[in-house]
């Protein structure tokens, strides 16, 4: 067989493509603002003040990516295995349960910096076991992992409904949510890390420590993609079962293994919201960050370093969409859901619609680059 | 007669919560049997939801809600159409796209449009499909048994409930007795076998993706003009990924579909009712728990451990001439 | 001769770069069966897709009963009046014969109708051709042999008056291959045309009346069956190659390395693809299966290496049993000195989308060597397949290029130096030169032969009958799942393809 597509030089592959169907997912949101009565350009104007233009927003901005880099390098992790895991949201939220367990027992015991590892591994195991049987039932029942994680995440809500509401709230108390943790259980903040660069001061983002860890999970999943034994054997098994087969890895451990980093992941995309910011752990508290990471993923190409720009971008969504229903209230922040399905769409679901053309493009301005190496050899 | 009444009345709540997932339930079966996987449905039923209601209040109309419901939902339908037919993109790629991009434009178009926080105007009774009261129903009423099964199950329901009960035997004969429906349970299992009898794949598909539009959109409309009196922000609260759920339990069958839906909305129903209050025998059951049931008994299904669900063949790959 | 029911005149057809299809020209005529044979890959399949119209022609002419017919779609061939049984059948399992026979034929919106008529039209053909199938079985519950004539009864219910097979026997029982050719052979005595697709020559002579060559998409020839031998099809067929000298000296078999027996493995619908095979191989010499593909060579193959579970048999490698019903798994075998060289290096044997050094440790990545703990070892690997790419002067010489960027040749050549250079004991080799340029193909052998010549054993399914010759040491003639003869190098290639086209032995040998 030949290959679908002829080769495009990497730079148009990984950069120009990407940035095309980003462009097109933006033209799309423009056009809704439109709809809605203001003026797209002035909106992005404000979108992009907003985010970057103090460091307040800087700040809330990466606050936001924070959650959003876990949540992407999730999605990431399991699209390299060939697996689609939409069950972030539910991983993320159970992770809030092995959190909340962690925070409530130890906050008045433990200082945070012994706190926090214990909490990520709380909340990693628990974001892990969520996805475990999910990845059990597909590699041994054999049931659609996509299906399974969606019906994973509403018994998640479920579970953490009742929890919340009938077991884990303080006697007495109205809010279906856990008591405010103490000082052990609250992240430092790193506002002082964008004061630095000369902005003035920040007076109350909850922009914190897990943003640190965040980056080293970026690296680490870099690590473990491209640079360990384990890696190789999931992405071999993501391009092809056959030769995985062949090369004697074993299908079950590589999807038990694989979903159980990807949940450990979502898991501990919860750490942020609820130590960093509202120091506890309260009814919605992910409210679609694990979705956002399909987004993330698809945008970033489930490469790290992707992944963490498409994070902030998305960060700077979140942040300078809050600025934006301010300046126009007609545009709240669920503009951001829209540009995210858009992003979805054009990143992910019609990715190669414009690819023909493009490669037309490159074969008559110069027919070289466009090389068909292998096609139809040995068909 | 007390739990008679009280057994009455949790069936008419049951049949009310039903609707919209058997509405949804059928929508999905149309494109799934003809191999197209759809977890959008939810979004299309939110934007069919909103469509129908902003038209309904505007126009002052239910019967020009209901059309804007339908041809807003069809819309999106044929964009994942687009995506997974045309462009043979990720299907459920393409359907997460869609729930979201329906889940946010309607809030923002909501509020743009009516300024009331995503809410649509409060729909007048005429804007809305009012209940059918059949002829007797208020005669019998005081009859035992027989008076209040015929006036409050069986009639005093709004038009689109007896249309989405009507659509299971409809469904079922479009799927087994006409020409339509066995080329689209064949497109399903074996596209190339369509594809080699002279029968287009792609307007297959799409043909089938419209009638899903189509029944998402009424799926919505009632929602938002028969439960509701307007459109409020995430109103399918995961009804589209129930009536997904019910689908695969019902084995992609319409006359399962039905039974699924109303196991679900009896679940819900009895949640509704109990809010907390023990059961006789197994005592107090949170909510929570009959909430998560119909998740729960589908991975159960999907799992294999009662019965086996097997998904259409052909089902979210995309059809590609073989060399 | 007869009035021409099909004619193709000068139908050219090239998907990319690959030209499946070279100004053929073919007439048939009407009321005969004729045969069009040709190897894998000569070109057979697409032409009869192009008359059936699920490709177009790029340039050339088709008649119908001596009309110009415009064949764009499958629908105008219908409507000409041609049916097709593909080699994978188009039938939806979970349909009735009915729903299958009036799919994409129903006479109007509704079904009632179409099925009444269907059903007294199926009596009447039962009558006619002795097509005899329940008309209200599901598809997945019938054998093959029934689900092929219920193809052939899509073709009749839509009037074909000319019917095509593609190798249609490829899953059949000989006795059902028997029953389907007294049906064609009635289909001809009721005047319609059949034209049948094969590459086995004996199906060839014992029902067609005339018989067309293709080699490498061209149409070699055109021969009445009567006039014509096995022995000048066979030739035909395989064209008059420069045989590759390959200078070996004298086989020093040693002891058994590799030992199977009785092994039988059936594909994934359950067809027994591999029946009762027992062989075994020597260290020192290098074994031959020769066969038309599709044979159960993939399958024995597959079995060995412990990628697909055999149902039953045992084997041992080297003196102990290896389990290949269940246990055995490609990655223990590796362990204890079996290397394989998939048959699809595309799929198996390589992943495209990685750097070539990546593919350089597939298979083996476990090794220390390749380790740092649980990292990979990067400068190790890439050093290690640099070396490899000296040794085996892969192009171009760059380890860290993508694997889909390197000519098949090269490709190959990855594979082959990933297995040689980890010095198995038992090397098994599919399709070593299937792709590979003629430069390569040399280098190919040689290295093989210097396996063997190191005291290795070695198992090569080929269906090259050349290389298999000028390899072997001992020939395995593999047909229909079951080895059918054992030759020496020296058996004459008419000798061999008589073997391998299904002639009885008795009059093969001598």
């Amino acid at each position: 067989m030949s290959a679908p597509y002829a080769k495009l030089p990497a730079w148009a592959d990984y950069g120009l493509i990407p940035l095309v169907n980003l462009a097109v997912a933006f033209i799309v949101a423009g056009l809704v603002v439109l709809l809605v009565g203001e003026n797209p350009f002035r909106a992005a104007v404000i979108l992009v003040e907003g985010a970057f233009g103090r460091g307040q927003g800087i700040a809330y901005t990466l606050f936001y990516a924070t959650t959003f880099i876990f949540s992407g390098l999730s999605v990431a992790v399991a699209f390299h295995c060939g697996l689609f895991n939409i069950g972030g949201e539910g991983q993320g939220y159970i992770a809030g349960l092995g959190i909340a367990i962690v925070c409530l027992s130890l906050d008045s015991v433990l200082p945070w910096y012994l706190l926090f590892p214990i909490a990520i591994a709380a909340a990693a195991l628990f974001g892990a076991l969520w996805a475990l049987i999910p990845a059990w039932l597909q590699a041994k029942r054999g049931s659609h992992i996509v299906i399974t994680t969606i019906m994973f995440n509403f018994i998640a809500a479920s579970i953490m409904v009742y929890m919340l509401v009938d077991v884990i709230k303080p006697v007495g108390a109205m809010a279906p949510q856990t008591r405010n943790f103490l000082d052990g259980a609250q992240l430092p903040k790193l506002n002082w890390l964008i004061e630095l660069f000369g902005f003035a001061k920040i007076r109350s983002a909850p922009f914190n420590i897990s943003f640190i860890l965040a980056l080293v999970m970026a690296w680490l999943v870099w690590l473990l993609i491209w640079r360990t034994k384990l890696g190789y054997e999931m992405r071999t098994y993501g391009f092809s079962p056959k030769a995985a087969r062949y090369a004697g890895i074993s299908e079950t451990r590589i999807i038990l293994v694989t979903m159980m980093i990807s949940g450990a992941l979502s898991g501990m995309m919860a750490l942020n919201p609820t130590m960093g910011d509202q120091h506890n752990v309260a009814l919605d508290f992910v409210s679609g960050a694990g979705f956002v990471g399909i987004a993330v993923a698809l945008m970033g190409r489930s490469h790290p370093v992707g992944i963490v720009l498409a994070s902030i971008l998305f960060g700077m969504l979140y942040q300078g969409g809050a600025e934006l229903s301010f300046e126009m209230p007609n545009i709240s922040r669920d503009m951001i859901v829209i540009i995210q399905g858009l992003v979805i769409l054009f990143a992910g679901a019609l990715e190669h619609m414009f690819r023909p053309a493009i490669q037309a493009l490159f074969a008559s301005l110069s027919p070289k680059s466009v090389g068909m190496a292998e096609a139809g050899k040995g068909a | 007669m007390d739990f008679f009444n009280v057994a009455v009345q949790t069936l008419d709540s049951t049949i009310r919560l039903s609707v919209p997932l058997l509405l949804a339930c059928l929508a999905g079966l149309y494109s799934e049997r003809s191999g197209i996987f759809d977890i959008g449905l939810e979004g299309k039923m939110l934007a069919g939801a909103f469509a129908s209601a902003a038209a309904a209040s505007v126009f002052h109309s239910a019967w020009i809600g209901l059309g804007m419901g339908i041809l807003i939902s069809v819309a999106l339908a044929l964009v994942h159409g687009f995506a997974s037919i045309t462009h043979r993109g990720n299907q459920i790629v393409s359907g997460v796209a869609i729930n979201f991009v329906a889940a946010g434009s309607t809030i923002i178009l909501g509020q743009a449009w009516f300024q009331q926080g995503g809410r649509t105007p409060a729909l007048a009774p005429g804007e809305r499909f009012e209940a059918i009261v059949f002829p007797g129903a208020d005669a019998i009423r005081d009859v035992p048994i027989i008076g209040p099964i015929y006036s409050e199950l069986i009639s005093g329901h709004s038009l689109l409930v007896y249309i989405a009960f009507l659509a299971v035997p409809f469904t079922w004969w479009v799927l087994f007795r006409t020409r339509f429906g066995l080329r689209l349970r064949a497109v399903g299992e074996n596209p190339a076998a369509v594809d080699t009898a002279g029968i287009s794949v792609e307007w297959l598909r799409y043909r089938a993706v419209i009638c899903t539009g189509i029944l998402t959109g009424i799926a919505g409309a009632y929602l938002a003009m028969v439960q509701n009196a307007g459109f409020v922000k995430d109103m399918t609260a995961g009804k589209g990924f129930i009536a997904l759920a019910a689908l695969i339990f019902a084995k992609w069958k319409p006359v399962n579909a039905m039974f699924a839906c109303l196991l679900f909305g009896f679940l819900d129903a009895i949640a509704i009712r109990l809010q907390g209050s023990p059961l006789p025998v197994i005592g107090k059951v949170p909510v929570q728990f009959m909430q998560a049931l119909p998740y729960v008994l589908t991975v159960v299904l999907l799992a294999g451990f009662i019965g086996k669900a097997i998904p259409p063949r052909a089902g979210g790959v995309p059809y590609v001439k073989e060399r | 001769m007869a009035e021409a029911a099909i004619e193709l005149i000068g139908i050219n057809k090239s998907f990319g770069p690959v030209h499946a299809n070279r100004d053929i020209n073919l007439e048939v005529a009407r009321g005969t069966i004729h045969g069009i044979v040709g190897e894998n890959g000569a070109g057979k399949s697409t032409l009869m897709s192009i008359l059936y119209g699920f490709y177009q022609a790029d340039s050339g002419e088709i008649k119908v009963n001596g009309k110009p017919a415009s064949i764009k779609t499958s629908n105008d061939a219908i409507a000409a009046g041609i049916g097709m049984v593909h080699q994978h059948f188009m039938l939806v399992d979970n349909f009735t014969v009915l729903e299958n026979v009036i799919l994409g034929a129903e006479s109007n919106a509704l079904l009632n109708s179409s099925i009444a008529k269907a059903r007294s039209e199926l009596v009447r053909l039962e009558r006619e051709y002795g097509l005899q199938v329940n008309p209200d079985a599901l598809i997945e519950e019938l054998p093959v042999g029934l689900q092929q004539r219920v193809e052939i009864l899509k073709a009749l219910y839509r009037g074909a008056e000319i019917l095509i097979l593609d190798e249609p026997t490829g899953v059949l029982t000989p006795a059902e291959a028997d029953h389907l050719f007294r049906i064609l052979k009635q289909l001809k005595e009721q005047g319609k045309t059949v034209v049948l697709i094969t590459h086995k020559l004996r199906e060839i002579m014992a029902i067609t009346d005339t018989v067309s060559v293709m080699r490498q998409g061209t149409m070699v020839a055109t021969r009445e069956t009567a006039k014509t031998t096995v022995e000048e099809l066979a030739e035909l067929m395989v064209g008059r190659r420069v045989l590759l000298r390959v200078d070996k000296g004298e086989a020093k078999p040693g002891a058994v390395k590799l030992s199977v027996k009785n092994l039988v493995v059936r594909d994934s619908r359950g067809v027994t693809m591999v029946d009762d095979v027992s062989f075994e191989v020597r260290a020192g010499e290098i074994v031959g299966i020769a066969g038309v593909a599709g044979n159960g060579q993939s399958e024995l193959l597959e079995a060995i290496s412990g990628i697909r579970n055999a149902v039953s048999g045992s084997a041992m490698l080297d003196g102990k049993p290896i389990d290949l019903t269940g246990a055995a798994d490609p990655g223990e075998l590796r362990e204890r000195g079996l290397a394989h060289v998939p048959e699809d290096r595309h799929h198996v044997g390589l992943v495209l989308a990685f750097e070539e050094n990546e593919n350089s440790i597939l298979g083996y990545h476990d090794d220390p060597r390749y380790l740092k703990g649980p990292l990979l070892n990067i400068d190790a690997i890439v050093a290690d397949a640099k070396d490899k790419i000296e040794k085996y002067d892969i192009r171009p010489s760059n380890p860290r290029l993508k694997t889909a960027n390197f000519s098949g040749g090269n490709q190959q050549k990855i594979v082959l130096a990933r297995e040689i250079e980890q010095d198995p004991g038992v090397l098994i080799v599919g399709q070593p030169t299937r792709g590979v340029d003629v430069g390569a193909i040399e280098f190919i052998h040689k290295r093989l032969i210097a396996m063997r010549d190191a005291g290795k054993a070695v198992l090569l399914v080929s269906v090259e009958l050349d290389e298999i010759r000028s390899l072997s040491d001992r020939i395995l003639v593999m047909f229909a799942g079951r080895i059918v003869g054992e030759r020496g190098p020296e058996a004459g290639e008419g000798e061999l393809g008589l073997l391998m086209a299904g002639v009885e032995q008795k009059e093969a040998a001598e």
